[in-house]
């Protein structure tokens, strides 16, 4: 079963009916011991990530998700909440990536939020990134994670910032896989796949 | 880099799609869900869905064919018309809908704005903005859907843009009334004087009638995306020959 953690924004729907495209069962949950035992857990997020991490402290998830062994995918606002702090409010966030999430300036050349369909280039090669080449994925966000050790695809709006991030069981995509048309949904299925 | 969207938008009228010239005589073009699908698959970035007659009939829009549109497509959508509650937007985006634009009813009362960035975030809120040119300045136009309703707002375009942007708007649709339905293309000199004084995305709307229209406007303004209607629902314009045709130009846009 794959758990998608409801808490983090109101788009949860796109999540679901990408799932069920895919012919994928899965639990919208908050319960604790649900996300410990799923099989997989995606964490998707829009909004802001002071109110996200609130929600997560409330349902005390923190603890839960900072120690996972399946495979997790942070989603949007989702992966920013992997790493250590966010420039948003100055939010402690889950430090499961070491870094800050920084703020995009605001410029007339690149408007902020960075919105639309951008070209995501693979940096490591693994199960995940072959299934990339060539693609536009559909991005809508105010903050970026800057390219790290744990960055496997860049994508470029004023200057590369990471588009996928991995470190051991932890995924987290800035785009939305589930708004991203048919690569997208076979991104998602490549998550989906993962031992 | 970031690639130019290519944005139909869906006039919506009892459950149709309809699209009238210059705001008037609207005709039904096809259905809801049938229209959406369909330019899912030919490559269209995004949709817009614009329930034309919900602000002036005091409603929202019409949320039974959201969930469906949600269900079937897998780009993102946006949806119009008459939303003008914190309430109304939480069904719509609850529902599947990626972002609500909001036109007349912000111009009722700006901080509904702001009040939406604050509850849903900036990136789902735009702000449809119908600018006339008067002279030597534009004006904002309101409750453009129904024409024995159309009334000339109290601001012009200039004030109103600042103030979308100061309550936090995610992006704004321009429609250049002047151009709207004529297809001569879009109104450059408008959408260029407005790009350059904003900060946050700009979709221009209104004009298109041929591919040329596209790249001229992509050529010489740095709007995010282009908005039109009936060069598309009429098949005057198909989406995958419109992109092969603006990358052969030099424009960055999204193959499918």
């Amino acid at each position: 079963m794959i758990a998608v953690v409801k808490c983090c924004g109101n788009n949860i729907a796109s999540i679901g009916n990408a799932l069920q495209k895919l012919q994928c069962s899965f639990t919208l949950t908050e319960d604790p011991d649900v996300i410990a035992t799923a099989d997989k857990v995606i964490l998707p997020g829009v909004g802001s990530a002071k109110a996200a991490m609130s929600k997560l402290q409330s349902a005390k998830l923190v603890p839960v998700l900072q120690t996972l062994r399946q495979p997790v995918l942070g989603i949007c606002l989702g992966m920013q909440l992997l790493y250590t702090s966010s420039e948003e409010n100055d939010v402690a966030c889950l430090n499961i990536i070491d870094g800050q999430v920084k703020r995009f300036c605001l410029t007339n050349e690149y408007p902020v939020p960075h919105m639309g369909w951008n070209y995501v280039s693979a940096i490591e090669d693994n199960s995940f990134t072959t299934k990339l080449k060539d693609c536009y994925y559909y991005f809508v966000h105010s903050f970026y994670a800057p390219i790290s050790r744990e960055t496997i695809a860049s994508v470029n709006y004023g200057h590369s910032f990471s588009a996928i991030v991995k470190k051991n069981n932890y995924y987290g995509m800035q785009f939305h896989p589930e708004k991203s048309g048919q690569v997208g949904l076979a991104l998602l299925d490549t998550f989906l796949r993962l031992p | 880099m970031l690639a130019k969207r290519i944005i139909p938008c869906l006039d919506v009228k009892d459950n149709y799609v309809v699209k009238g010239v210059t705001f008037k005589n609207h005709k039904v073009v096809g259905d809801i869900l049938a229209l959406a699908s369909y330019y899912n698959k030919s490559g269209a970035d995004e949709l817009i869905f614009y329930d034309i007659t919900a602000s002036c009939e005091q409603r929202s829009a019409n949320s039974n064919w959201v969930q469906k549109i949600a269900e079937q497509i897998d780009i993102p959508f946006c949806v119009a018309g008459g939303i003008r509650s914190l309430q109304a937007a939480e069904k719509i985006l609850t529902l599947g809908a990626d972002k609500i634009s909001i036109n007349s009813p912000a111009l009722e009362n700006p901080k509904l704005i702001s009040d939406l960035v604050y509850e849903f975030g900036s990136q789902c809120v735009v702000v449809g903005v119908d600018s006339c040119q008067l002279g030597e300045d534009y004006y904002v136009y309101q409750y453009t859907g129904v024409p024995d309703k159309m009334i000339k707002s109290s601001y012009r375009t200039k004030d109103w843009l600042e103030e979308v942007v100061a309550r936090g708007a995610g992006e704004i649709v321009l429609n250049c009334m002047n151009q709207d339905g004529r297809r001569e293309g879009y109104d450059l000199a408008q959408l260029n004087f407005f790009r350059k004084r904003l900060p946050i995305p700009l979709i221009a709307s209104g004009g298109a009638g041929t591919m040329e229209h596209f790249s001229d406007l992509f050529k010489t303004t740095n709007v995010s995306g282009a908005l039109a209607a009936s060069v598309f629902h009429q098949k005057t314009i198909a989406i995958s020959g419109l992109k092969t045709f603006l990358i052969k130009q030099g424009i960055e846009v999204r193959c499918v």
